[in-house]
């Protein structure tokens, strides 16, 4: 039998001796130390690995990037697995750049319709009765289909999706005593915008939180750190991060984000507000730009996502829209999740088009680019969500499918 | 009667369990706020006129405070530059949406959101002025000069005169082209796409 251990390696070692050892045996060249282990060797059988340490990191290997521009960074969908978004992959979109906060001064006040205004410590966040939610978090300026040259982080990179940890926001009102008449809520985050957003308290209460883990560790500085507000299924600017204060009132307080930001304008006239839901939408992720694909097996993967609810069905076209068959859907599917979906495909070599179409569980069927401006008119820059697609050309090279949406 | 007794138990086990899972309505949390407190940080303005400090402008003395705070990033009369246009060139009963804006654009390239054109409530300029703008170092005009810029950035939208003096009496009352336009999301759910 070989012996695995390094040399003088016994059961009930102390970390100091172990070290000792170790590092012993690595001076003399017979055992591994932490600056060798991370570079390739022929034969990782023969030569022992890192040791434990404090804070684990990617294989050198692999190397995900989110794509930054001074307003947003976004999460690379075409590098992802599963639903889950890694914590430092998750996409940014803020107004005034990351603050940093101190979690020992953070305060949150809560005020205005209230019969006792109270201010939250991280700490008092934190001993409310805790609750977790894995949802989507999605920007509404989310559509960045501009060029056969774009991945799926191009094209929808603002959503991503956490495990959240926190406190529902239902337990907070209660403590404040949210009066009756109390039917918004300012939410204001403290960087440099003070975001704000104004919320429809009967709307949210059953699900609304204020969080302050993020798969399973504190929020990172960009997701709103040390507390943020979350809406499932809403669009991300209304999940106010950086929570300082939220004051009840009768009536929204019609702030810069949701007037001249974050509405619709429509053909017929009118700008449309509060347009908090977002629709279902789905988008391929494998195989896509600038992929090229060899004939015969390819399996199409995406994931598809609704702020109604459950996505109840992925429809896949690989022949450019003319037929459609349901995916399979990754199990358990989460209300207002990302839910991963697969469907087997044997490509023959001709030039096409693969597409997927989200239904959800209200019957809403993502719609055609088309059916988008026709009900909407040319010019809404949010809540974008048509069908999109990859071309495949004969020699196998994936394009994103700009004529769909360009009409 | 065992049977009966059984049952009784069950359910006030079952009863207890609920109980103990439930919190209670109120944990006792948190610190009352003092008015201080929330005096710091109650910077918003609300469309009835509600929060806007005392003090006031006009355009004539915003027109400084826009030259030497915003025209680097929002261009020298507020058509724009590496932030956006504020001041829009179109008819203000053409706005920027509909088919009559449509029609009015005509195959020319896209015209720009502004103030005089998408903005449908006065009021919003000064709380957002003060509290993010300008970018170089936000929130630092006083009530004064907020007060004189929001008189100057509607005054160059043609909505008031350039001697209107823009305080907390007069900037509720103003009536921005774009108020009567803005509606409730009209999305009802289902099948529907709108």
């Amino acid at each position: 039998m070989r012996n695995r251990r390094p040399p003088g390696h016994r059961d009930g070692l102390t970390r100091r001796a172990l070290l000792k050892t170790t590092l012993g045996a690595a001076a003399a060249g017979l055992a591994p130390d932490t600056a060798h282990a991370q570079e390739p060797v022929s034969d990782t059988t023969k030569r022992w690995g890192r040791l434990p340490n404090t804070l684990g990191a990617r294989s050198p290997a692999e190397n995900p990037r989110r794509t930054p521009s001074p307003t947003s960074s976004r999460t690379p969908l075409q590098d992802l697995h599963g639903t889950i978004t890694p914590a430092d992959l998750h996409y940014e979109r803020h107004h005034g750049g990351v603050p940093v906060v101190d979690p020992r001064t953070y305060r949150l006040v809560v005020h205005g319709m209230v019969d006792r205004p109270l201010t939250f410590t991280l700490d008092d966040l934190k001993r409310f009765p805790a609750a977790t939610r894995t949802c989507f978090l999605e920007c509404s300026g989310n559509f960045g289909g501009q060029r056969e040259e774009t991945t799926p982080q191009d094209l929808c990179g603002l959503t991503s999706q956490t495990e959240w940890t926190g406190v529902m926001l239902s337990a907070i009102f209660n403590e404040v005593g949210a009066q009756p008449g109390a039917t918004w809520f300012l939410a204001e985050g403290q960087d440099a915008a003070v975001m704000t957003r104004s919320i429809p308290v009967k709307e949210v209460l059953d699900e609304a939180m204020v969080v302050y883990a993020q798969n399973g560790e504190a929020l990172r500085p960009e997701q709103g750190y040390p507390a943020r507000l979350l809406l499932p299924g809403w669009e991300g600017n209304a999940s106010v991060k950086w929570l300082r204060r939220m004051k009840l009132a009768s009536q929204p307080f019609m702030t810069r984000e949701e007037t001249s930001k974050y509405t619709d304008p429509l053909a017929d006239g009118t700008a449309r507000q509060f347009s908090f839901v977002m629709d279902a939408r789905s988008v391929i992720t494998a195989p896509c730009y600038p992929q090229a694909i060899e004939k015969g097996w390819t399996e199409i993967r995406g994931i598809a996502w609704s702020g109604r609810g459950l996505i109840r069905r992925v429809d896949v076209s690989t022949d450019g829209g003319r037929t459609w068959k349901p995916a399979t859907l990754q199990q358990p599917v989460l209300p207002k999740a990302h839910t991963r979906f697969r469907f087997p495909w044997q490509w023959d070599a001709r030039p096409t088009e693969i597409l997927s179409r989200a239904v959800d569980d209200t019957g809403y069927v993502q719609p055609e680019m088309s059916a988008l401006q026709q009900a909407r008119g040319r010019r809404t820059r949010y809540h974008l969500n048509p069908v999109t697609g990859w071309t495949i050309a004969a020699d196998g090279r994936v394009r994103f499918g700009l004529q769909r949406v360009r009409v | 009667m065992n049977r009966l007794l059984t049952l009784v138990a069950a359910i006030l086990v079952v009863a207890a369990v609920v109980v103990a899972q439930s919190p209670p309505r109120r944990v006792g949390l948190g610190t009352p706020a003092t008015p201080e407190q929330v005096a710091a940080l109650d910077i918003d303005v609300s469309p009835d006129g509600a929060g806007l400090p005392p003090g006031g402008g006009s355009a004539r003395e915003g027109a400084g405070v826009y030259a030497q705070t915003c025209a680097a990033c929002h261009g020298a009369n507020g058509e724009g530059g590496t932030a956006d246009p504020l001041v829009g060139a179109e008819p203000k009963e053409t706005l920027p949406f509909g088919p009559d804006y449509e029609r009015w654009r005509g195959g020319r390239p896209d015209v720009a959101f502004t103030i005089g054109n998408y903005w449908p409530y006065a009021t919003t300029i000064f709380d957002y002025v003060r509290r993010a703008m300008p970018a170089s170092a936000p929130g630092s005009l006083t009530a004064d000069e907020t007060h004189a810029l929001t008189a100057w950035l509607l005054a160059r939208n043609g909505i008031i005169a350039d001697a209107a003096v823009m305080n907390a009496e007069t900037l509720p009352r103003v009536r921005m082209p774009a108020r009567a336009r803005f509606v409730r999301d009209n999305r009802k759910g289902r099948a529907e796409v709108k």
